[in-house]
C-alpha cells in the first residue's frame, strides 16, 4: 500500500488534501456523496452551504474524527487508513478549531497550549511554554495565560482554542463554525486572528457563514448541498455570477 | 400601538439614575437569622419543630454518654445500678479495659509496637497524599502505592529473617483489621474501577463484554455473597495449601465487589464529558490513553468525586460484614467483648455499640469533610461557582 503520494521525495506534497470519491452514511442517511477535492498547499477554503448539508462532516474527516465508508482521503502525502500511525500522523499535522471552543476546562490557558506540545511532540516543559506564550502573543491574549478558561469570555475562548492547535505547529488548519457560538461584538476579534493566520500561508479549510470573511480571504468558496459540493468558484465569481440554482437561491437567503 | 400610547417612541437619557443603597441589611447573625431560619411562616414552624425534637433528644444523650457515665472500674459491679448511680449512663470503663482488644484483635502483645508502626506509617502516607499544597507528592504517591504495602507486610505478617515473628492473620483483629480491609479495598477499587469503567465503554467487544459481565455480575450479589464464594468456594476448587489466606480471600472478594460499584459510578462521570472534549483531544493528536490520563479522567473523576467518596464510605462500613467468614474485624470484637461475663451488664452492649458507631462517624465524616474541601478547592480553581 503507498502511503505517500507521487511528491514522495518533496519534503511538503504539492497537494495538501486530496479527498477522492468520499461517500459516508449516518445509518441509513447518505450525509456525504461523492465529494472529490484537491486543495493545494498554502490554498484558503471557504466551505458555505445550508446546515445539515454535510460541511462540518467533511471537515471532520479530514482528520478523521469522523470515519467513512468509501473514498480516499490524502492528507500531506499520508493516507488515512485505519492504522493508527496514520491518524495519528495527520492529527499532528492538522489543528482543528471547533464551533464550542472545546477548551479543557480543567486546565489553564497555558496549559492548554502546552498539553499536545510535550504530550504529543515530546517538548521540554519549557520549551512548550515559550512556544505557547508566542502563540498566545499572536493571538493577543498572553496575559490570560494563567487563568482557566471559564474566566474568558467566547473570543477569548476561541482565540485560546487557535493558538491551542496552532502550538502543535501544523500545516494545514480546520475551523468548523469557528464564530457561529460567539456573541456579534465577539465574531470580529476572531476572524481578525483568522485574516492574520490567513495571511501566513498556512493551508487554512474554513466551515463558515461569515461571507465577508470568505470574499476577503478564500482562494476559493465551496458550496455544499444534502451532502453533495454544488459549486466550487473563487470569491468573485461566486458572488457575482453564482452558476448554481441552489448556490443564487442561498446567497439571496444570507445575503440579502 | 395604542397600548404604549403613554410611552415616547424615542427616548434619551438625560441624567444618570441614581444608585440606591441595598434593601434592609442581610447580614450579621441577626440577619443570618431572620434571612434562614424565620423568613416565612413554614419556615418558622420547622425551625421551631427542629429546636423541639433537639430539646427532646440531645440532653438525654449528653446525660447517658457524659454526665452519667461511668468512666473507672474494673468489672461489672462499677457499671451496674447502685446507690450511688441509679441509673448509670455509658459504662467507659468497659471500653477502657478491652481498648486494646478493639484495636489490635489477638495480636500478639509483645509485637503490638509493629501495628502502632504500621498505623504511623499509613497516616503518615494519607496525610501526605491528601494534604494537596504537601511538598513532593509525587513521592508521596509512590511510598503510598510501593514503599508502604511491602512495609506494611512485612511488619505485619511479620518477616522472620529479621526478627519480626510471623504473625497469622487469623490472629489479627479490631481496627487493623479493619483499616487492612477498607484501605486495600479502596486502594484497588479506584483503578480497578476506573478500567472497568473504560472496558464497559470499550470499542473491542471482548473487553467490553468482559467488563460488563462483571460489573453486573459482582453487583448483582450481596456482598456477603461475594465473600461466602471468595472463602468457601475458593478452597474446594484450589488444593488447601495452595489457597489464599483467609484474610486475603476476603480482601479480594471486597475488592472486587468495591471496583464493581466504582466501575459505574466512574461511568456515570464519564458519560457527563462532552464529545467536544474527545475530538478535541483525539484532533491534537493524543492518543486514548493521554487522552483519558490528562483530558477526560480528570474532569470525570472530579464530577463524579462526590459519588466515589459515597462509594469509599458505603465499602468502609461494608468491611464489617467480612465477620461472616470469621474474621474479627472492628465490630466483631465488640460483640465478642460484649459476651464477656466479667462485664455483663444492661448497658454494656450499648456502649460497645455507641462507641462504635462514635469511630465508625468520625472516619466517616472525616471523609465526606474531606471531599467537601477538595470540591471546594477545585470549583474555585475552575472559576466555577461554589454551591
Amino acid at each position: 500500500m503507498t502511503t505517500r503520494s507521487d511528491e514522495a521525495d518533496a519534503p511538503r506534497a504539492e497537494v495538501a488534501v486530496e479527498i477522492i470519491g468520499l461517500n459516508k452514511w449516518y445509518g441509513e442517511f447518505h450525509v456525504l456523496r461523492d465529494i472529490n477535492l484537491k486543495v493545494a498547499r498554502g490554498e484558503r477554503i471557504v466551505i458555505c452551504g445550508p446546515s445539515g448539508g454535510g460541511k462540518s462532516t467533511l471537515l471532520r474527516c479530514i482528520n478523521r474524527i469522523e470515519d467513512w465508508q468509501a473514498g480516499r482521503i490524502v492528507v500531506d502525502g499520508i493516507e488515512l487508513t485505519d492504522n493508527p500511525e496514520h491518524i495519528v500522523a495527520v492529527r499532528r499535522d492538522v489543528g482543528m478549531v471547533f464551533q464550542q471552543f472545546n477548551l479543557f476546562p480543567h486546565l489553564t490557558v497555558l496549559e492548554n497550549c502546552t498539553l499536545a506540545p510535550i504530550w504529543v511532540r515530546r517538548m521540554p516543559k519549557q520549551g512548550a511554554e515559550a512556544l505557547a506564550m508566542k502563540f498566545l502573543e499572536r493571538v493577543k491574549i498572553p496575559d490570560q495565560a494563567q487563568k482557566y478558561p471559564a474566566r474568558l469570555s467566547g473570543g477569548q475562548q476561541q482565540r485560546v482554542a487557535i493558538a491551542r492547535a496552532l502550538c502543535m505547529n501544523p500545516n494545514i488548519m480546520l475551523f468548523d463554525e469557528p464564530t457561529s457560538a460567539l456573541d456579534p461584538e465577539m465574531v470580529k476579534e476572531v476572524l481578525d486572528t483568522m485574516v492574520e493566520l490567513a495571511s501566513d500561508g498556512i493551508t487554512m479549510l474554513v466551515v463558515s457563514h461569515e461571507m465577508g470573511f470568505a470574499r476577503q480571504v478564500a482562494d476559493r468558496i465551496i458550496f455544499m448541498d444534502e451532502g453533495q459540493i454544488v459549486e466550487i468558484n473563487e470569491p468573485k465569481g461566486f458572488f457575482d455570477h453564482p452558476q448554481h440554482e441552489r448556490t443564487r437561491l442561498f446567497l439571496q437567503q444570507i445575503l440579502r | 400601538m395604542a397600548a404604549m400610547s403613554d410611552m415616547p417612541l424615542v427616548f434619551l437619557r438625560q441624567a444618570p439614575a441614581a444608585r440606591l443603597p441595598p434593601p434592609m441589611a442581610r447580614s450579621g447573625a441577626f440577619g443570618w437569622l431572620r434571612g434562614n431560619l424565620f423568613s416565612s411562616p413554614a419556615n418558622i414552624a420547622l425551625t421551631l419543630i427542629c429546636l423541639v425534637l433537639l430539646a427532646w433528644a440531645v440532653p438525654p444523650l449528653i446525660r447517658f454518654l457524659l454526665i452519667d457515665a461511668v468512666w473507672s472500674g474494673h468489672d461489672r459491679e462499677a457499671c451496674l445500678a447502685s446507690p450511688a448511680n441509679h441509673e448509670p449512663g455509658a459504662c467507659w470503663a468497659f471500653i477502657r479495659v478491652w481498648f486494646s482488644y478493639f484495636v489490635y484483635g489477638f495480636y500478639p502483645i509483645a509485637e503490638r509496637w509493629r501495628v502502632d508502626l504500621f498505623f504511623l506509617a499509613l497516616a503518615f502516607g494519607i496525610v501526605w497524599l491528601l494534604w494537596l499544597s504537601a511538598p513532593r507528592r509525587d513521592i508521596g504517591a509512590v511510598y503510598f502505592f510501593l514503599v508502604l504495602p511491602i512495609l506494611s507486610l512485612i511488619l505485619l505478617s511479620g518477616f522472620p529473617l529479621i526478627g519480626l515473628v510471623s504473625v497469622p492473620t487469623t490472629l489479627w483483629g479490631g481496627i487493623l483489621v479493619t483499616i487492612v480491609v477498607s484501605t486495600i479495598g479502596m486502594v484497588f477499587s479506584l483503578p480497578l474501577g476506573i478500567l472497568l469503567a473504560l472496558g464497559r465503554r470499550s470499542r473491542f467487544p471482548v473487553v467490553k463484554m468482559f467488563s460488563v459481565t462483571f460489573i453486573e455480575f459482582v453487583r448483582g450479589v450481596p456482598l456477603i455473597t461475594v465473600l461466602f464464594m471468595a472463602s468457601v468456594m475458593l478452597p474446594l476448587f484450589v488444593p488447601e495449601r495452595f489457597a489464599p489466606d483467609k484474610l486475603v480471600r476476603a480482601l479480594i472478594g471486597v475488592a472486587m465487589f468495591a471496583s464493581a460499584y466504582m466501575a459505574e459510578v466512574v461511568r456515570g462521570g464519564l458519560a457527563a464529558i462532552p464529545r467536544g472534549q474527545f475530538e478535541a483531544a483525539n484532533a491534537l493528536g493524543l492518543s486514548y490513553w493521554r487522552m483519558m490520563a490528562l483530558v477526560i479522567l480528570p474532569q470525570a473523576l472530579r464530577v463524579t468525586l462526590p459519588n466515589i467518596v459515597n462509594t469509599f464510605i458505603g465499602l468502609f462500613k461494608d468491611t464489617t460484614l467480612v465477620f461472616v467468614v470469621g474474621i474479627f474485624d472492628f465490630l466483631r470484637t465488640i460483640e465478642a467483648a460484649r459476651g464477656d461475663p466479667n462485664w455483663a451488664s444492661p448497658i454494656t452492649g450499648v456502649t460497645g455499640y455507641a462507641f462504635a458507631a462514635l469511630v465508625y462517624f468520625i472516619c466517616c465524616y472525616g471523609m465526606s469533610r474531606y471531599a467537601q474541601r477538595v470540591e471546594a478547592r477545585l470549583a474555585r480553581r475552575s472559576g466555577r461557582k461554589e454551591r
